[in-house]
């Protein structure tokens, strides 16, 4: 029984459970020679109200966080290898068209369609792992199976990691007691070369550098995109990435897609953004709620991936040569 | 009728998840009512009705509002089952983050906005530990990891919980919520014979009497004093 043992041997067993004591009002330190259930008789019935603890309660939550913590240590990397959506219907009823749509790991996806035309509601789809149970009538398949319960309730493993548009930091952190942070949410044992390669990652993106010391509130709006993208991709445990449009300042979109790619992602990119859309392998059209059509990228639209990125360089150029104070002469 | 008690700090987004959940039960062919208890103004009836939501409100004024919820809840249940509604949601703001007016077989749903700081999990009583459903809301305008850590820390006080993340703007995620939240298993007829998940603080001093006046010799009843330290 967990509320016999001393809470030193508690933590000894269970190191993890520090947190979940010192979030409920628990300071291990001062009680380590204690079992929990001497901790609460200790206490009158006034402070236990005063405090709002009630100790069955207490008990049965940190039995249930003990053996959540445990499954998740446990697992052995469930990785999701495919994503395949089967089709629903638009809005009207009418059934979608497409057989079947399968992506890989490692595969970049493009979403295109108007603003309203059903992108966010694909994505609620793919995050709730849809069993024809959802507005549209899609099905999810992971690993071309029925997705594990898990994906649906459990808080600690989600599907699909968001990295959209209107994202701010507002934690008063540094960059990194910021990841620390985040490593810790996620028990991670090797935390300080994780850290490094985060922020090594992210200094790549990034066009202007920054250190771990910096406050992550006053990182410019490109360094904190970087630094975002570089922390989903090495800590987020999410398999699929959602991206809502990247900003084209002062980061590299390119080097971001494929660092996600390689830590094993499967990114899905809702863009409006001609460059973006073309870095996908295969885009999605979306129209009235329902999925129209999957396009693959084309030799010639690769072509012409490659001659927009020319013209995007030449006006980044500029763009840096007016900043500088220089006095334009042509282009180039 | 199933009842929901949805309660949460002020402004954290329970209304606007609120009518962006009871569309998609709407669609499903359900009747739903919402009651909201607040302590001394609202706008929130108004913005129920404007959405075509039967409403009632209920202010405590210079009562203590989750009292005034208890005391109340069982004419307003009545009030829900009279109307012939499938679901009647409470929404009621935790003033005072210590209490919940949870009721034990009635499923409880908390509130919690993504900007409130991660010390705030740790902070909110049983309204967030004794929860069946916690909604974290405003995630539009945090980061991925932010949203990661938040739900990490709530999860830590509150493992029993089914933990989604709603936009209340958008309605992103309400869809799922909604799919939580009725059942014919859930259905009462009265509150009858039911008890609170948490007893309220005993709250009973000269204050909250009426007393107005300062000292020691006008407090009476359930007084605690400040620890302020030894002095030289
Ligand atoms: N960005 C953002 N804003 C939100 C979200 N949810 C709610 N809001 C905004 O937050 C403000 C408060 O929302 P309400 O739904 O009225 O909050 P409440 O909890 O019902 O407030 P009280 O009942 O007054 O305690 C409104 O301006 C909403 O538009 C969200 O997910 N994202
Ligand atoms: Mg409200």
């Amino acid at each position: 029984m967990i509320d016999q043992m001393t809470i030193g041997t508690l933590l000894e067993k269970y190191p993890f459970a520090r947190t979940f004591l010192e979030n409920n009002g628990v300071d291990p330190d001062t009680s380590m020679d204690q079992s929990l259930h001497d901790f609460f008789s200790a206490i009158d019935e006034n402070t236990k109200e005063e405090m709002a603890i009630d100790p069955a309660h207490f008990i049965s939550r940190l039995n249930e966080y003990i053996s959540q913590m445990l499954s998740f240590l446990g697992e052995t990397g469930s990785t999701v290898e495919s994503l395949t959506i089967l089709p629903g219907h638009y809005k009207t009823g009418e059934d979608e068209r497409f057989s079947d749509l399968t992506i890989q790991k490692n595969e970049i996806i493009s979403i295109v369609g108007p603003t309203g035309s059903g992108k966010s509601r694909l994505l609620g789809d793919i995050e709730w792992a849809a069993r024809n149970d959802t507005p549209t009538g899609r099905t999810i398949l992971i690993n071309g199976q029925e997705p594990e319960k898990k994906w649906r309730y459990s808080s600690s493993e989600k599907l699909v990691a968001q990295l959209s548009q209107n994202m701010n930091f507002v934690m008063d952190l540094s960059v990194y007691e910021f990841l620390s942070l985040h490593a810790e949410s996620r028990l991670i044992t090797e935390k300080e070369s994780v850290l490094e390669r985060i922020l090594d990652q992210a200094n790549l993106l990034a066009g202007e550098s920054f250190s771990q010391d910096t406050p992550i509130t006053s990182l410019s709006g490109g360094q904190s995109r970087a630094l975002m993208i570089a922390d989903t991709a090495i800590l987020s445990k999410s398999p699929i990435i959602l991206i809502d449009e990247i900003e084209n300042a002062g980061i590299d979109r390119k080097k971001a897609l494929n660092l996600l790619v390689s830590e094993g992602k499967i990114v899905l990119m809702a863009t409006h953004d001609p460059i973006l859309a073309l870095m996908g392998d295969r885009r999605i059209v979306i129209k009235n709620g329902g999925i129209e059509t999957i396009l693959e990228t084309t030799d010639k639209e690769r072509e012409i991936l490659s001659q927009i990125e020319e013209m995007d360089r030449k006006i980044q150029s500029l763009r840096s040569r007016l900043r500088r104070g220089e006095t334009l002469t042509g282009i180039e | 009728m199933n009842l929901i008690t949805v309660s949460g700090p002020p402004s954290v987004g329970k209304t606007s998840v609120i009518l962006k959940t009871i569309e998609s039960l709407k669609n499903r062919g359900l009747k739903v009512g919402v009651v909201k208890f607040d302590c001394l103004y609202t706008d929130d009836d108004t913005l129920y009705e404007k959405a075509g939501i039967e409403v009632r409100k209920g202010l405590s004024g210079g009562l203590c509002p989750d009292h005034y919820f208890v005391s109340n809840i069982e004419e307003v249940v009545d009030w829900g089952i009279r109307n012939g509604f499938d679901l009647l949601v409470s929404e009621s703001a935790g003033l005072c983050n210590r209490c919940s007016p949870y009721i034990k077989g009635i499923n409880a749903v908390c509130v919690i906005d993504n900007l409130s700081g991660i010390g705030t999990p740790k902070k909110i009583g049983p309204m967030l530990k004794s929860a069946d459903i916690v909604v974290i809301t405003k995630g539009d305008i945090v980061s991925q990891a932010e949203r990661e850590v938040f739900a990490s820390r709530v999860h830590s006080v509150n493992p029993k919980a089914v933990i989604l993340h709603v936009n209340g703007l958008t309605g992103q995620g309400s869809f799922e919520l909604s799919t939580l939240l009725f059942s014919e298993k859930d259905h009462i007829t009265s509150l009858k014979g039911k008890t609170l998940r948490f007893s309220m603080p005993a709250a009973l001093c000269s204050y909250c009497l009426g007393e107005t006046r300062i000292g020691e010799s006008y407090q009476m009843g359930n007084v605690r004093k400040i620890d302020l330290g030894k002095e030289q």
